[in-house]
């Protein structure tokens, strides 16, 4: 067979070009009602008092309700608990989160009040008749701005609006390299609020069974057990033994679906209460101002240098905008995938981070493509790019020198972190290489004679995937183990359903996890179906995020068909009389034979048969063939890269063409090149999307000027050329599958490549550094001003 | 995207249409809905009424005569696109409009009614000095487009009053006419537009129309830069200088966003002057 | 006030009394069920509501159902002829153009009327083509990829 390493065609396609993808918002039940929500246009108010009755008196409408109906329960319905988060270090203090608000509004689309109604349409004209009576009170939504003494306090239990204060690293040895530095580099940076805006809005639909007590929601989530974790231990109170939370197919996540929402806990609570199945489904302004949002982090940064362009020392200093409540793993994503990160690909003996977790009141900031590792690729990078400049060095040349060698492998990191395996060399030359890069700049400087603004932007790029080890994770602050789970179950006429945890919206498990299954029991792959997104189906399951999936969930997967293939041969060698240790198990075939008597074989098939009609099993084995794996992996994944790009700006307007962009990635062992490269330039063109074009704005009074995608530049085919891209593969150490994770290196190395072009091509006139979103405003503003200014 | 309530009449000729506007008063015109519609979707437009006359088919269509071409104000941005009877500045505007879903329903006629800053074919009108045919119940007027845009989402037309046609000058040899846009790249509407025709006889400019929209409340006749190229042998130079004079037209109500303030708009409305004025330029050799 | 219409969808005609303002994407999903045709924003931007109405590709989520009135309709689910799919479908498979889906029914009903109108495209008509369809997952490589391959398989 050999599916592994091939581009199969993706067996999930059929249904989606032909219009039959299970969005949740497709579902259609019987006596369903709509639910709409009422939410605040203030960022910072109290509710003196909300009157609902007009909006229930409406016709066509079936109930309303407030955050003081929810906390306190009806007749039908039990109260529900506050949002919990999910992830909290020691000494993180947590803001109280109702799935409604009650005494106060904390962000413009803090919800107050839902709407049920016979008609979507309905549900929204009655919003319009719901009275708030607010309080304004004064905004604050600059992260650093919050912390200072004076700034509105938000939640009365959070002294300086500061929930956490993070720190890592070796502080002696570091303030040691500083003073013993040739040369520092320091840099103030911006990474700039972004709105995930995936192509499906978030929706949920809840069903209550009330003889058997029995609630089903659907939610458009990458992790739907996680959700029924949530409902069931903190925020709906129903047992997870009845209660069954699908994912059916979800139109993107980028982490915007992983935490637990106010609306499923609102919606299967309002339809317990008025015993109708209910339906929400966001519309995209209202996705604007609820889901979360990502990156958000003002960093004062420095590296010590020698002369030599040796990297001494790294320190960083982070206000990390929380948003107004804690999402669900917001206080991981600025701490431990984030200063953990900060040696980069390079040889940095001394390195110390802190970062002050700020609420604010804007939408809650949480996990987005990449979440965190983009932050600390970013000012490294730059750093590492302005350090090259100072030291007169070429950027290529610069990185080379610093890189940890391949010998040095496993390397530990004073961040906490293991590298497993690399070849950062490899990774650099291969694209330099690919660029052509010394003819980039010979081009570059014909160019320059002409007054064109083209710069060169390079960048080497690590980050860690596949979390993560349970012992470390917990310990860090997460409140759940990140195994995975894996079920390989055979059915008696030899095909296999697999169970997974991980749950695809858009990664095409259904065919990569068939591959590998198909590989490793012997069987075409049309035999393997590959079950995610239920959990009345699968055991458990902790989702898709983290470029996680292939890393550990596909790794559960082996796992359990290794067990089923240990049984598999144990049966065939008892019905052909021979020793278990003179068996071959032929994955090439599908079949078990007797080494050197390839006639005296079973096929699989027989041997499942076998297994169900248990009429001649080996002593004390027990009929039926399945297995389940629950994964623990030993250590996060280190996927890496070298990107370069080229680009031109154009001097009359700023406007910015990207002509080339190279891409190398090493994201280990590959299953399905054909979707490994889709992930890449996925994520490539969403990491552009933040250097150019994108940025989730508030202003002062905490207002989203970005409130819709007429003011959120999302990019577009047009701005784009065709990447080009390359592959290292150092295989990880740490999961039988040798695989890294694909699913953010791109978006992770893409921002600070354009960025670091654009300085580049700006370098001539003296231009050290410009914040994010590089638009064209922004870059004609700084060529005007620039010393040259307009000279040609 | 749950539109709010409205009542609904269907005119199948231009006097149903007229009649329907009496009998409801406030009710807004729906041509090909994608100025409307967008503003419902979000609920900030509620109208009450709308007289939808979309299928007034006498509404529709491009016509050439006596150095006219006249537009229907049903015809659509795909339509004017395609066509080759219009001047390049309009086609090509129309072209810049939304994307093709959006272009096969918005109508000439809607767009201009609607009036937003940011919005293309004002511009070119401008430019063209085209003329804008209405009806009311009160009889048929025309309208110079200068004075038909009177201001941000605000027109010269008087309740119950519907645009009918749009007429520019017919391309005359010698001239050659070209839009140029600086996009906002969220929304894609201008930021700058600029339209621009000239005509070139024996080598000089005889004629020249420059307008600038997207910055400013409606669309400004460039004056100042039309009376730099009249006269003139036009050379890229001449151009360059000429398109500096925009600053003199644009008066001081710009306007701004998060994407692009005052001074950026200000500047880019010299540049995308020249860039228009170039392009229309070396149309007329074509011509 | 309710507003009779006869509209013909993937050839057949349904006859329904809708309200005015009912948009013609709701009308589809809800009214016909067919929930192929996907909303993805509430600007008129996204064009994961691209049909065909009368032969165009229109965004479902602008057009009024009463504005569709004895119109013909191709949604998504009617391109596949006799259980055979469309090239373009059929090239969006082969060349991995999707990956969550959402965007793609609209994608592909744009790149038909692209490629009807336009039969050898370039790669920048392409991508300046589908400018008003949103992909956030693909980075859109193979969706012009697809269409390519597409408008080829028709020579």
């Amino acid at each position: 067979m050999g599916y592994v390493g091939e581009s199969v065609r993706r067996v999930e396609d059929p249904r989606f070009i032909q219009g039959q993808g299970k969005y949740v918002a497709n579902l259609q039940l019987p006596g369903m009602v709509y639910a709409a929500i009422k939410r605040s246009p203030y960022a910072h108010a109290k509710i003196k008092g909300i009157d609902v009755e007009a909006a229930r008196n409406m016709e066509g409408v079936v109930a309303v309700f407030t955050g003081e109906d929810l906390i306190k329960g009806t007749k039908f319905s039990s109260p529900c608990g506050a949002i919990p988060c999910g992830y909290v270090p020691s000494d993180t203090k947590v803001p109280t989160h109702h799935p409604l608000a009650i005494d106060k509004v904390n962000h413009v689309g803090d919800g107050v009040a839902v709407v049920v109604a016979e008609s979507a349409y309905t549900a929204h004209d009655a919003l319009d008749l719901i009275e708030v009576d607010y309080e304004p009170l004064p905004a604050v939504v600059d992260a650093k701005a919050a912390a200072q003494a004076g700034a509105p306090l938000i939640h009365e239990e959070i002294a300086d609006n500061t929930s956490y204060h993070w720190v890592l690293g070796n502080k002696e040895q570091t303030e040691k390299a500083f003073a013993e530095a040739d040369q520092v580099v320091e840099l103030d940076l911006i990474n700039q609020r972004l709105i995930p805006n995936a192509m499906e809005p978030r929706a949920v639909t809840a069903q209550w069974n009330k003889f058997d007590e029995h609630m089903t929601v659907w939610t458009s989530s990458q992790n739907p057990h996680i959700i029924r974790l949530l409902l069931s231990g903190f925020t709906l109170g129903i047992p997870e033994n009845k209660l069954r939370v699908i994912s059916p197919d979800v139109g993107g996540g980028f982490g915007s679906k992983i935490f637990h929402y106010p609306e499923e806990v609102i919606v299967p609570w309002v339809a317990r209460a008025v015993n109708r199945p209910v339906k929400w489904v966001a519309r995209r302004s209202e996705s604007f101002m609820t889901d979360a949002h990502g990156r958000d982090h003002v960093t004062n940064c420095k590296m010590a240098l020698k002369d030599d362009g040796a990297i001494t020392g790294l320190q960083v200093y982070t206000y990390a905008n929380m948003g107004a409540y804690l999402s669900t793993f917001a206080p991981l994503i600025p701490t431990a995938l984030y200063i953990t990160l900060f040696s980069g690909l390079y040889k940095i003996p001394a390195i110390w981070g802190e970062t002050w977790g700020i609420i604010t009141n804007t939408v809650p900031v949480d996990a987005y493509r990449g979440a965190g590792r983009p932050e600390a690729a970013y000012l490294l990078e730059r750093l590492v790019d302005l350090a090259a400049r100072e030291l007169g060095m070429d950027v290529v040349e610069f990185r080379r020198k610093n890189l940890i060698p391949a010998d040095e492998f496993p390397y530990q990191t004073p961040v906490a972190m293991v590298y497993d395996s690399g070849n950062y060399k490899g990774l650099l030359d291969k694209a330099e290489e690919m660029a052509g890069y010394q003819d980039m700049r010979k081009d570059q400087a014909e160019a320059r004679k002409e007054g064109r603004l083209v710069g060169i932007g390079v960048s080497g790029c690590i980050e860690a995937s596949a979390p993560g080890p349970s012992p470390i994770v917990t310990t860090l602050g997460s409140a759940i183990g990140l195994y995975e789970t894996g079920s390989v179950r055979v059915h008696p006429t030899g095909n296999v359903s697999v169970f997974t945890g991980s749950h695809s919206h858009g990664q095409g498990h259904e065919t990569t996890f068939a591959q590998v299954v198909a590989d490793e029991l012997g069987l075409p792959m049309e035999a393997v179906q590959i079950v995610h997104g239920d959990t009345d189906r699968i055991p458990f399951g902790t989702g898709t995020y983290g470029s996680r999936s292939a890393a550990i969930g596909a790794s559960a997967l082996v796992k359990s068909a290794e067990k089923i293939r240990e049984k598999v041969t144990r049966i065939a060698a008892h019905q052909l009389e021979a020793a278990v240790e003179d068996m071959v198990y032929d994955r090439e075939n599908g079949t078990i034979h007797v080494k050197g008597s390839p006639d005296k074989a079973k096929t699989f098939a027989e041997v499942a048969f076998a297994t169900y009609y248990a009429a001649d099993l080996p002593e004390g084995m027990e009929p039926g063939l399945e297995s389940t794996t629950f994964y623990d992996p030993s250590n996060f994944t280190f996927p890496n890269s070298a990107h370069i790009a080229q680009v031109e700006i154009d001097r009359d307007t700023g406007e910015v063409t990207i002509e080339r962009y190279i891409a190398v990635d090493d994201v280990g062992k590959v299953i399905n090149p054909m979707i490994v490269n889709g992930q890449i330039v996925g994520g490539v063109v969403q990491g552009v999307g933040q250097a150019l074009w994108e940025h989730g704005k508030y202003d002062e009074y905490g207002q989203l000027l970005s409130g819709t995608m007429m003011d959120y530049a999302l990019p577009r085919a047009d701005q784009f050329p065709n990447l080009e891209t390359g592959r290292i593969e150092t295989p990880s150490p740490h999961n039988p599958l040798g695989v890294k994770g694909a699913g953010e290196m791109g978006t992770i190395a893409a921002t600070v490549t354009i960025a670091n072009a654009i300085m580049d091509a700006l370098a001539p006139l003296g231009i050290r550094h410009i914040d994010m979103p590089l638009s064209a405003e922004k870059l004609w503003q700084t060529i005007q001003s620039s010393d040259n200014g307009g000279a040609n | 995207m749950y539109p709010p309530e409205f009542e609904y009449y269907q005119a199948s000729s231009i006097s149903e249409a007229l009649s329907l506007l009496g009998e409801h008063s406030g009710a807004k015109v729906l041509a090909g809905g994608h100025s409307l519609i967008p503003a419902m979707n979000i609920r900030l437009a509620d109208p009450g009424v709308l007289i939808d006359i979309g299928r007034i088919s006498d509404l529709k269509g491009i016509s050439t005569r006596n150095g006219s071409v006249r537009i229907g104000a049903l015809t659509t941005h795909a339509m004017i696109a395609a066509s080759d009877s219009t001047p390049q500045a309009l086609s090509e505007a129309a072209g810049k409009i939304g994307d093709p879903q959006v272009r096969n329903r918005g109508t000439i006629g809607g767009n201009i009614a609607h009036a937003d800053p940011g919005s293309d074919l004002p511009t070119v009108l401008t430019a063209l000095g085209a003329s804008i045919h209405t009806t009311s119940a009160a009889g048929e007027r025309t309208l110079a487009a200068s004075d038909f845009f009177t201001g941000i989402l605000e027109t010269a037309l008087n309740e119950g009053e519907i645009v009918t046609a749009i007429e520019v000058p017919a391309p005359a040899k010698g001239s050659g006419s070209a839009y140029a846009k600086l996009a906002n790249p969220a929304s894609r509407y201008a930021m700058v537009g600029v339209a621009a025709t000239v005509t070139i006889e024996n080598g000089k400019c005889t004629a020249a129309g420059v307008a600038v929209g997207g910055l400013t409340p409606t669309a400004t006749r460039a004056v100042s830069v039309e009376a730099a190229l009249v006269g003139e042998t036009l050379n890229p130079d001449l151009i360059a200088e000429a398109a500096q004079a925009v600053q003199n037209d644009l008066g001081d109500d710009i306007l701004e966003d998060i994407h692009a303030g005052a001074e950026y708009r200000k500047a880019m409305a010299a540049v995308f002057v020249k860039r228009a004025l170039t392009a229309a330029m070396e149309r007329t050799k074509a011509g | 006030m309710n507003i009779p219409v006869s509209i013909t969808v993937n050839g057949v005609q349904h006859r329904q009394d809708v309200e005015p303002r009912l948009l013609l994407v709701h009308f589809l999903r809800d009214v016909l069920g067919l929930t192929g045709t996907n909303i993805g924003c509430d600007t008129s931007q996204c064009g994961a509501c691209t049909v065909h109405l009368d032969g165009m590709s229109v965004k479902s989520c602008t057009v009024l159902a009463v504005q569709a009135d004895e119109s013909n309709v191709t949604t998504i689910e009617g391109l596949a002829q006799d259980g055979k799919l469309h090239p373009m479908q059929q090239a969006f498979w082969d060349h991995h153009g999707l990956q969550c889906g959402y965007c793609t029914p609209g994608m592909i009903m744009a790149a038909v009327k692209l490629v009807e109108s336009n039969p050898n495209p370039s790669e920048a008509e392409i991508r300046h083509g589908l400018e008003g369809n949103y992909c956030r997952c693909t980075g859109y490589e193979n969706i012009v990829k697809s269409v390519r391959a597409a408008a080829g398989a028709g020579d």
